[in-house]
């Protein structure tokens, strides 16, 4: 086969996005798809943040298939029979350009496909890599069942396990303590009723988390997000941190049990399940890869580590686009030298480095020890419903001062060795 | 509900071929079988009378959660071959 000037593994929207700039460049790019279609395997919460984005892709999001604007943020503590819900509503959610939207993964990466087509780049669907092609340590290109793909760049974005990663020994297989994995439902209800049930205006969203005693000391969370005409719940939940809890059940037990709560399970009632999905979180100990590229091959999104996993949150999808687009300024620049080596390559990790993925990858890097902690997901939300059932409860026996109430709560939380090593390590986050 | 009724609603295309194939003579020794714990489809488990390990492939919603968890590395793990698997309608 001629030798191609980029491959890239994954039509996810680390490889969509770089061959989406590369196209964009006259540069010939083609995208290996293992799935019917971008998207076919891809699962997210999910809320994607458009603002980081601009400067990367600045002309995408006009006619994207996203699906609600996020106008309003809610998270609930959750305790064994108790629980606690803040709201959070701002006009600035509203402001032009938009902020955050709800998104399907199946719906959008398709899209995104076509948008890559449309300007001149290829995406062969139904197409599995296999390995990676090598001469003297140099990566050359990849081989699809059985048939060899020369190239001179390989650009990997084939998702948090990265088999590919591991083929190019950028790292050896994903340990459990940096893996989380996703488990969501798609549920449908009308338009109508979402913005009856959630209290929104036409075409706006909810992002609600849950933490606390769900996940049943495990590291992790829940999550809902509307979207147009359904909604996507779910749990994410550390692996090893799962593990360790010495389980009694299944996993997908918790998600069943999650939505028989109550304050889950009015919010989806009367709603149709469409679909179940699982997928895997880097949770990176928040730490990417160091090094994301090797001798002829740049990893970009999930694969290289780039996600934030703060156990209620999971950012990905803004790193996915953001560190493909920037390999693509890498690999165009290496194009115009005719050296696809490290020495070239780092340019991507410059770029990077001024970027917002690395900053805030930064920023958080230290976070896992206090997100995995029992106590986090655990008692903490457990005590502040504890207490607040005391400040509301007005029972036979004549009751406490308001502020002993809160004090209590306050010497037992904090006042002792583990709450004082909990409240100097959360500096960390 | 239990996990069988909803990968029921999932698009599959399945593979003669599985994708996962699990080296019996480790699992054997292996007391944790986090496998039967970690996976969303509740697709694994014990032979009764044989005591061996098993895996329905055909309802793999490909997530790898039984590899990254497997201290021993006994599972033989790929993604299914391309076009085949589960096809996600939303995502
Ligand atoms: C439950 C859950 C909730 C999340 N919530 C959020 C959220 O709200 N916000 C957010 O920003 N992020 C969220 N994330 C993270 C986010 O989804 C990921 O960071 C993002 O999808 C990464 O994109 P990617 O392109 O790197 O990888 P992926 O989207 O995984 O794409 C990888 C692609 O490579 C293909 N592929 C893999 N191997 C091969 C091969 N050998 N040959 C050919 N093709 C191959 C796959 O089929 C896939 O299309 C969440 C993740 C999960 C699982």
């Amino acid at each position: 086969m001629e030798k191609l000037d980029v491959v890239v593994v994954g039509g996810g929207l680390g490889g969509l996005a770089s061959a989406y700039c590369l196209a964009k460049e006259g540069i010939q790019v083609l995208v290996l798809e293992r799935g019917d279609h971008p998207g076919s395997k891809n699962v997210t919460g999910g809320r994607i943040y458009l603002r980081p984005l601009f400067r990367y892709l600045p002309d995408l999001w006009d006619e994207a298939p996203l699906e609600r604007l996020v106008t309003k943020e809610v998270i609930t503590m959750m305790g064994d029979d108790s629980s606690t819900t803040l709201q959070f509503t701002s006009k600035k959610f509203r402001e032009s350009p938009p902020h955050s939207y709800t998104i399907l993964r199946s719906r959008f990466d398709r899209w995104l496909g076509e948008q890559v087509m449309e300007r001149g780049g290829f995406v062969v669907p139904q197409r599995r890599v296999t390995d990676l092609l090598k001469e003297d340590g140099r990566v050359v290109g990849v081989v699809s069942e059985g048939e060899e793909i020369p190239s001179d760049m390989v650009i990997i974005a084939d998702g948090a396990l990265s088999l590919m990663a591991e083929k190019g020994s950028l790292r050896g297989p994903l340990p459990p303590r940096h893996a989380a994995v996703g488990l969501k439902e798609v549920i449908r209800l009308s338009p109508e009723v979402i913005e009856e049930r959630f209290g929104l205006k036409s075409g706006e969203g909810v992002a609600h988390l849950f933490f606390g005693s769900i996940t049943q000391g495990a590291f992790g969370g829940g999550f809902l997000y509307t979207n147009r005409d359904t909604i996507s719940l779910g749990l994410v939940v550390g692996i090893e941190s799962y593990l360790k809890t010495q389980p009694s059940s299944e996993v997908h037990q918790l998600l069943e049990k999650f939505k028989e709560k109550e304050e889950v399970a009015h919010l989806i009632k009367g709603g149709e399940l469409m679909e179940y999905s699982a997928h895997l979180i880097p949770e990176g100990g928040n730490r990417p890869l160091p090094k994301p590229y090797g001798d002829g091959i740049v990893a970009v999104g999930d694969a290289a580590g780039f996600a934030l996993n703060m156990g209620i949150t999971v950012r990905g999808m803004e790193f996915a686009l953001a560190s493909g687009c920037m390999a693509a300024q890498a690999v165009k620049r290496a194009k115009e030298k005719g050296d696809f080596s490290v020495s070239t390559l780092s340019y991507y990790e410059s770029l990077l480095k001024e970027s917002f993925v690395f900053k805030d990858h930064e920023t958080f890097r230290d976070s896992l020890e206090v997100l995995e902690n029992p106590r986090s997901v655990c008692f903490y939300p457990q005590l502040l419903c504890r207490v607040l059932e005391e400040l509301f409860w007005i029972g036979e026996e004549p009751r406490g001062k308001v502020s002993s109430t809160v004090w209590k709560g306050i010497k037992e939380g904090f006042l002792n060795t583990a709450g004082l090593d909990d409240l100097w390590k959360f500096r960390r986050i | 509900m239990d996990p069988d009724s909803k990968l029921a609603l999932d698009a599959f295309k399945n593979d003669e071929e599985p994708h996962i194939s699990i080296r019996q003579e480790i699992c054997k020794g292996c007391a944790q079988k986090y496998c039967l714990y970690i996976c969303p489809g509740g697709l694994y488990s014990i032979n009764e009378e044989t005591g061996e390990l098993l895996n329905e492939y055909t309802g793999c919603l490909e997530c790898s959660s039984c590899r990254v968890s497997c201290p021993y590395g006994a599972l033989e793990w790929n993604y299914p071959r391309g076009g085949f698997g589960v096809q996600y309608r939303y995502g």
